[in-house]
């Protein structure tokens, strides 16, 4: 893939910007097996930028050629280092849409419970608990705390 | 003092190691784990003295030389991050075992809690410590990977849900960082962070704006700055109480770290200031108004951990010195209030059987106790003279007067409205949960909440009023941190003694 040091080649470019393309669509998608797959894509594309990073040329093993003609060896590296992390991830990732699917029957990533209940109060204009004004568990307005009243009454001579 | 440098890093990951090995006897998995985080608090306190009283400790991983090899800079902001992160992570240890996490369980089975734990632990204190931008990504994987595991632990349907939103959300601001990384490198021909900071000045502006939208964004939605931040409230009420209060506590900091050195170390000169004071006013008073519709304590103390990041990145956007001080003076008390109160409302829960506030009442009657390790740090966090709550608000309102300027004013006057509307939140748990008549979601009228329990939850709470007591002399070592991340100076020429290339 030497390009004679005139920079990147286009079809690397062009890899790159597909990959990362339909990467960013699956992502969109509410089945988590269709956000995996988005993930491996995003994540190849993501390695072959940092790959593009580098300086193209021979295999930098040092007593193979001149370093001049080396390509750059870091990029390199890092990559193995993400595909490593990336593949980890992925697998984990796997194996919650499998659970997810096994618990719930599908793999759709849900909306959350409490967001909807807080939304719905919102619609008809409540608050997210009714005691504010201090009354009791009982709906009953007037149920404050009866405990150090009735402890104030049982003192002697403490009610008048 | 430089072989101290690796061990918060390497300790952890070794007792990872060994409580895998150790899996079928919990007792010794406890000790090792226990005894490693113990370790770690040590050598943090030893390093903090060190770059405080001299310079930054740096270590050359393996002898390679600096912008070749892998270097741990353990600097003043570094070594007092670690500090308090292992206090933090810790006292959460100690708590997580008094309830019984780690021994199998419905809810925690197998005994893969305590080698997750110090892997977290590790990939936090590896974040801390990086050199370069690609050892910094490693330590968010490290970090990001365990807390998947500790997210979704038991695998129940409700921790499955809110789980794959973490770990999707994580993954893709994972492959933002990724990227950003790459052009990096391929911008300079470096990732380490003091090279760095010499070369990317020389770039052109554009180039440069651009890297540093990236890396902002990659860090924003894992310190949940608000138009990235809605992950959080969904997908940490599920976990379990310790998981929550540790990812709390650390995890958006680390991310919040991670925009403290980019923003002076790798791109001083406040391009973006304006942009994020935007975003750090929104964060704040977005964050706390979710915190007041909530009806859950969790969900609550989610959202007022949401809001109170604004006043970290409002401190980040003025970039004097007193505003940076004030920030990571902010990092320090928010960390240890918002990992206590996490813990309180495992206690509710541990006591009341639910910490819906719908459920509960009457708890300042039934365990006094409680009451007031909740009232505390609650008061802490919304900023109640004379706690350090107060203290780090103050510091940063100052600042923010200091500079002037409209916009900053605007932000003086959001972060005012935050803190009484987070001291409305708090009292509305406080009427609600504490002082009503009371009432229990739990059938079992006495339940008693195990020693460890209640003692690692008062270990932090009086971790927080030292905090307070102690404020002058962290102002002074928050001070001096921020001079140097100012200079920038004291950081290249300690990893790079012959001067950046």
């Amino acid at each position: 893939m030497r390009t004679g040091g005139a920079g990147p080649t286009l079809v690397l470019v062009l890899a790159v910007g597909v990959l990362t393309g339909t990467g960013v669509t699956l992502l969109l998608e509410r089945s988590l097996t269709r956000i995996l797959l988005g993930v491996i894509l995003l994540g190849n594309g993501v390695n072959l930028l940092i790959l593009l990073g580098g300086r193209p040329g021979d295999a930098p093993v040092v007593g193979t050629g001149a370093p001049g003609d080396f390509s750059d060896p870091l990029p390199q590296a890092m990559i193995l280092t993400a595909i490593v992390i990336t593949f980890g991830l992925t697998a984990f990732l796997a194996a919650v849409a499998y659970r997810s699917w096994y618990l719930s029957g599908d793999d759709e990533v849900q909306d959350d419970l409490e967001d909807r209940q807080i939304v719905r109060l919102a619609e008809r204009n409540e608050i997210a608990s009714r005691d504010l004004g201090g009354e009791g568990p009982g709906d009953d307005p007037e149920q404050v705390d009866p405990g150090p009243a009735r402890r104030r009454l049982r003192r002697p001579g403490g009610a008048q | 003092m430089r072989s101290l440098v690796p061990l918060p890093v390497v300790v952890p990951l070794l007792g990872a190691a060994l409580t895998l090995i150790l899996a079928n006897w919990p007792r010794a998995q406890r000790t090792v784990s226990v005894v490693a985080l113990t370790a770690n608090l040590l050598v943090a306190v030893l390093l903090l003295v060190e770059a405080y009283r001299y310079d930054p400790v740096v270590v050359q991983v393996g002898g390679w030389p600096a912008p070749v090899g892998i270097v741990l800079v353990a600097d003043q902001l570094a070594a007092l991050m670690l500090v308090v992160s292992s206090a933090v992570t810790l006292c959460v240890l100690l708590y997580s075992i008094g309830q019984g996490r780690g021994e199998t369980s419905e809810s925690a089975p197998v005994s893969i809690y305590h080698p997750t734990y110090l892997v977290l632990a590790a990939g936090i204190t590896n974040a801390f410590l990086a050199g370069d931008l690609f050892n910094l990504f490693v330590g968010f994987e490290m970090l990001l990977a365990a807390s998947f595991v500790l997210i979704t632990l038991g695998g129940t349907e409700a921790r499955i849900r809110t789980g794959s939103t973490y770990v999707v959300v994580s993954i893709l601001s994972s492959l933002i960082f990724l990227a950003a990384v790459g052009l990096v490198y391929a911008a300079t021909g470096t990732l380490n962070m003091a090279q760095l900071a010499a070369r990317l000045d020389a770039l052109p502006d554009g180039v440069r704006l651009g890297l540093q939208l990236m890396l902002l964004l990659a860090f924003g939605i894992k310190a949940a700055v608000f138009p990235l931040s809605a992950w959080l409230p969904d997908s940490y009420p599920t976990a379990p109480a310790p998981v929550t209060a540790v990812f709390a506590g650390l995890l958006t900091k680390v991310g919040v770290y991670a925009i403290i050195r980019t923003e002076t170390l790798l791109f001083p000169g406040g391009d973006v200031s304006g942009l994020l004071m935007v975003v750090a006013g929104l964060t704040m008073v977005i964050g706390v108004l979710g915190a007041v519709a909530q009806s859950d304590l969790k969900r609550l103390f989610s959202f007022t951990l949401v809001s109170h990041i604004g006043y970290m990145i409002f401190g980040v956007a003025l970039s004097t010195a007193a505003a940076l001080s004030g920030a990571i003076f902010y990092v320090v008390h928010h960390i240890t209030v918002q990992t206590t109160l996490f813990l309180v409302a495992g206690l509710v829960e541990e006591r009341a059987g639910s910490t819906d506030l719908r459920r509960l009442g009457g708890l300042a009657r039934i365990t006094p106790l409680l009451a007031v390790l909740f009232f505390v740090p609650a008061m802490n966090l919304a900023g109640i003279p004379p706690f350090s709550g107060f203290l780090g608000k103050l510091g940063l309102l100052q600042a923010g007067v200091a500079v002037g300027g409209p916009l900053p004013w605007v932000l003086v006057a959001a972060g005012t409205l935050t803190s009484l509307l987070t001291l409305y939140a708090a009292s509305r748990v406080w009427a609600i949960a504490f002082w009503r008549a009371p009432q229990l979601a739990t059938a079992e009228p006495m339940v008693r909440l195990p020693h460890l329990m209640v003692g690692a939850t008062v270990a932090l709470v009086a971790l927080g009023l030292v905090l307070t007591l102690a404020a002058g002399p962290l102002f002074r070592v928050t001070a001096d941190a921020a001079a140097d991340l100012r200079q920038r100076t004291p950081y290249v020429e300690a990893v790079l003694p012959g001067g950046a290339r």
